[in-house]
């Protein structure tokens, strides 16, 4: 591959993990004020289709988007009020919402299957998309892979360095604790639960508007990207840089399965288009194993400079969720 | 700022925490709230703090009828309450813990929230660093760091829930420096506490509660006989010390040298007989969780053995279930946390730990056990009670139900933090029967009275190191102390005892 082509790659890469990332991004939001998300492999596909048709129907984008971010923050309004206002599990009601939007989008988006319809193209950014390298790779992209930088950035700021962050993380870590400081517990939860939806949700219609333009049905190819999210989420030990990374890694695998599926002929291709998923699983699994009660076991018996190593090492990836992710808040 | 309750009642379904409770705290004093456990002070202090809202009654602040709405309407109005778990949040910054919950722009002010931070600290003497992180602290710091904090917030009334619980004596001391040092400045405290002494040293004035109501409020000189006839409505009398012969040894903790997060304790040297109390003492996280841990299989040493039973067994990397079924439990100090499950009634907790054959619920017979074990162990609750919904003193007299006998050796962290006087010579009296059944005990206390009257021997530890076992017999208050604060370690040597 020559370096050009390199360069190329690098940038489709960025681009196509704009989606996870504003999912991801808009997950950690919820979860950091406490609401376990589980339907966002349905609401991806949900918001994918139903931006798609409403682009469609008014031939316009804009509102394509904003109505892939309703759709967001309504199935996750759903799940919020199933868990903090009738008090029902948010796994088994987020879960069941997966299946029912799945199935929704392939039920409903039947008529607009295969329809041509608008799409955002790219917006190269005049002068800096001139720099050699970066131009093409940071500045030759479209709208929403811009904002998607913007965003890694902005959600960092918003939750690590403003009042109101502060607070959000407060009610997903110990609500009683926030409650007492005078924050609303319930109502935040639904505020960012919401915002979290929406921009979880403009992933669908990055999808079906931009990188798979268009509706198609059980071939669409999202089915699945929902579930990543969400282990993606945990990855980044709900921290935005980290969260991005995760997001760029799973897309940088994606990509490696493409590139090497003509230099492996032996290996069939569906084992090179599922491996990113078993990867993102195994590097989950590497972040969190240092809470084993047997690696701790196993370390204690290491030479000890060794030790240390290893468990800097493994308290540095170590990821510990916002500790009220889940629970209701209750006052008495 | 002068605080009046008037008429305050409150049931929890047919418990009626609070019963018709009137009283007046003048500002500028220190007033004591005594009771037994379950007596209802901290459904009162939370009935103050905005966290309740009484079923009748009305607060009174500086003579004006007021309606507290939830906690920050109590904080607006200057009452802020230090709870007896402090509410806090321990992965956070020191500084970000501080500033939630403050007023203001967007993006918060960290360098001006530090200055203010550590001015505050310097005028009572704490040292916290505002960019630690809160969960590295001890629970004495943790407590300052909400003093610091609802002073910044303009607090003119200061409720504590058994604020001496968990800390050391230093830190005790110089937490009633503080408190004198603000009712002096005008400050009205509310301290809440068991502790008899505690009270006698610190307040101007008792009130006791008992059952829901009030029994009367006392005037210094204070005598320690008529609180606790006030509290208990009965004399409590004091057991004498008893000598227990000990027996063959139960434990074997040979060279053992420890790493935890932020301590490392080298060379522990025990052997702990059958029927024998070990009390460890030490500033909170100086190495004794570590080291009970360790001996429960639930820390791993990184150098030495951990042998039980007289054959001394290498039990050195097995799992804390492999102790367990040598009969060596371990009850934590975060009972909720750790060893009760909130949502679980007490007969399912007493099932669960009786291991009961089958694979159906026998309703009737656990009911029963339950039954028995509540007023055997004199439990204020009820079979079906959740957990959660017990006062914090039957709580710790549920987790010692809940134990199972005949056990070898009891590992136990704090075993009557936040009971009264008659619970914990209940509680004592409990412990000390299966001492007497050949049951070992190790246990960790920041109450060195506790530590002297009920041990055997003693072990000491301190940044890294520990004392060799110290015959209780040997000890006073104050040398306990000193050896606490890492003083006089050198004359220890001389005086080691072999048990
Ligand atoms: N949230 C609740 N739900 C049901 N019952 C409760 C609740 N809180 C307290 N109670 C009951 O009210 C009574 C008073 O409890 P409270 O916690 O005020 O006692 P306390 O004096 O603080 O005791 P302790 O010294 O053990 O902390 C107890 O019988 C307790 O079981
Ligand atoms: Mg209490």
């Amino acid at each position: 591959m020559n370096s050009s082509a390199l360069v190329t790659s690098i940038a489709g890469v960025l681009a196509a993990a704009a989606p996870v990332l504003f999912a991801v991004i808009g997950e950690t939001i919820s979860e950091r004020a406490g609401v376990l998300n589980l339907s966002m492999n349905g609401m991806i596909l949900l918001s994918a289709m139903g931006s798609f048709a409403v682009a469609l129907a008014t031939n316009s984008v804009v509102l394509g988007f904003l109505a892939g971010a309703a759709i967001g923050a309504l199935v996750s309004l759903v799940v919020t009020f199933a868990s903090l206002t009738l008090l029902q599990s948010q796994v088994a009601v987020g879960f069941v919402l997966a299946q029912l939007c799945r199935d929704l989008s392939y039920f409903l988006g039947n008529p607009i299957m295969g329809k041509v319809g608008p799409r955002i193209s790219q917006v190269p950014i005049p002068g800096l998309e001139r720099i050699p390298v970066l131009g093409t790779i940071l500045f030759r992209q479209d709208v929403m892979t811009y904002l998607s930088f913007i965003l890694i950035v902005a959600a960092w700021f918003f939750i690590f360095r403003t009042r109101p962050g502060l607070t959000l993380r407060g009610v997903g870590e110990r609500p009683a604790a926030a409650y007492i400081r005078g924050a609303n517990v319930n109502r935040l939860r639904y505020l960012y639960a919401a915002i979290g939806g929406a921009i979880a949700g403009l992933a669908g219609p990055i999808y079906s508007l931009s990188i798979k333009a268009g509706w198609k049905g059980t071939i669409s190819g999202l089915d699945g990207i929902g579930w990543i999210v969400l282990s993606i989420t945990i990855f980044g030990g709900w921290k935005p840089f980290r969260a991005a990374f995760g997001a760029y890694l799973f897309a940088f695998l994606q990509w490696l399965g493409l590139v090497l599926q003509p230099s492996l002929p032996s290996v069939p291709s569906q084992v090179l288009q599922v491996a990113p998923f078993p990867l993102m699983i195994l590097t989950l699994l590497f972040v969190n194993i240092g809470n084993a009660e047997w690696v701790d076991r196993s370390l204690a018996r290491l030479p000890e400079n060794v030790r240390r190593d290893i468990v800097r090492v493994l308290r540095a990836m170590n990821a510990t969720p916002p500790a009220a992710l889940g629970v209701p808040f209750e006052k008495e | 700022m002068q605080v009046e309750v008037r008429g305050i009642t409150k049931c929890f379904g047919a418990v009626r925490a609070n019963d018709n409770i009137s009283f007046t705290v003048p500002s500028s004093s220190i007033e004591g709230i005594l009771g037994e456990n379950g007596a209802g002070k901290s459904t009162l202090m939370k009935i103050l703090s905005g966290f309740y809202s009484s079923d009748s009654g009305d607060i009174i602040l500086d003579g004006e009828k007021v309606t507290i709405d939830d906690p920050a309407d109590a904080i607006r109005q200057g009452i802020g309450m230090l709870h007896q778990d402090p509410l806090d949040f321990p992965p956070f910054k020191v500084i970000d813990d501080f500033i939630l919950g403050k007023k203001g722009g967007l993006i918060p002010n960290r360098r001006a929230a530090i200055r203010e931070f550590n001015e505050l600290a310097t005028r009572f003497d704490f040292s916290i660093d505002p960019e630690s992180y809160v969960d590295t602290l001890t629970v004495g710091e943790r407590q300052q760091l909400e003093i610091l904090r609802l002073l910044w917030l303009g607090s003119r009334v200061l409720i504590l829930d058994e604020p001496t619980t968990g800390i050391s004596l230093p830190q005790k001391e110089k937490l009633f420096a503080t408190l004198k040092k603000l009712a002096s400045e005008g400050m009205t405290v509310l301290f809440v506490s068991h502790k008899l002494e505690d009270v006698e040293a610190l307040c101007n004035r008792a009130t006791v509660l008992r059952q829901g109501r009030l029994v009367g409020t006392v005037e210094p000189p204070f005598d320690t006989k008529v609180l606790v006839e006030m509290m208990f409505g009965k004399e409590i009398p004091q057991e004498p010390k008893t000598q227990l012969r000990m027996g063959t040894t139960v434990l074997h903790a040979k060279h053992v040298e420890l790493e935890g997060i932020r301590i490392q304790i080298k060379n522990i040297d025990l052997r702990v007989r059958a029927g024998e109390v070990i009390g460890v003492a030490g500033m909170e996280g100086s190495g004794q969780i570590l080291f009970l841990s360790a001996c429960a299989g639930l820390a791993q040493p990184v150098k030495g053995s951990i042998c039980l039973d007289e054959d001394e067994k290498d039990m050195t990397g097995k799992t804390y279930h492999e102790f367990r079924k040598k009969g060596v439990v371990y009850l934590p100090a975060a009972r909720l946390e750790q060893a009760l499950i909130p949502g679980l009634s007490l007969t399912e907790h007493f099932i669960l730990s009786e291991g009961m054959k089958g694979l159906f619920i026998d309703r009737k017979k656990s009911e029963e056990l339950a039954k028995s074990r509540i007023s055997l162990f004199n439990i204020k609750g009820r079979p079906d009670s959740p957990v959660e919904s017990l006062s914090g003193g039957n709580q710790q007299r549920a987790l010692l139900a809940l134990m199972r006998d005949p056990l070898k050796l009891i590992l136990i962290e704090h075993p009557t933090r936040g009971l009264d006087v008659e619970s914990t010579i209940y509680i004592w009296g409990k412990l000390k029967e299966r001492c007497a059944r050949g049951t070992a005990i190790v246990f960790i206390s920041s109450d060195l009275h506790e530590i002297l009257k009920y041990s055997d021997r003693v072990l000491v530890f301190f940044a890294g190191r520990v004392t060799p076992p110290l015959r209780a017999s040997t000890l006073t208050v104050e040398r306990l102390g000193r050896l606490i604060g890492g003083k006089d370690w050198d004359s220890i040597e001389t005086e080691v005892s072999h048990a």
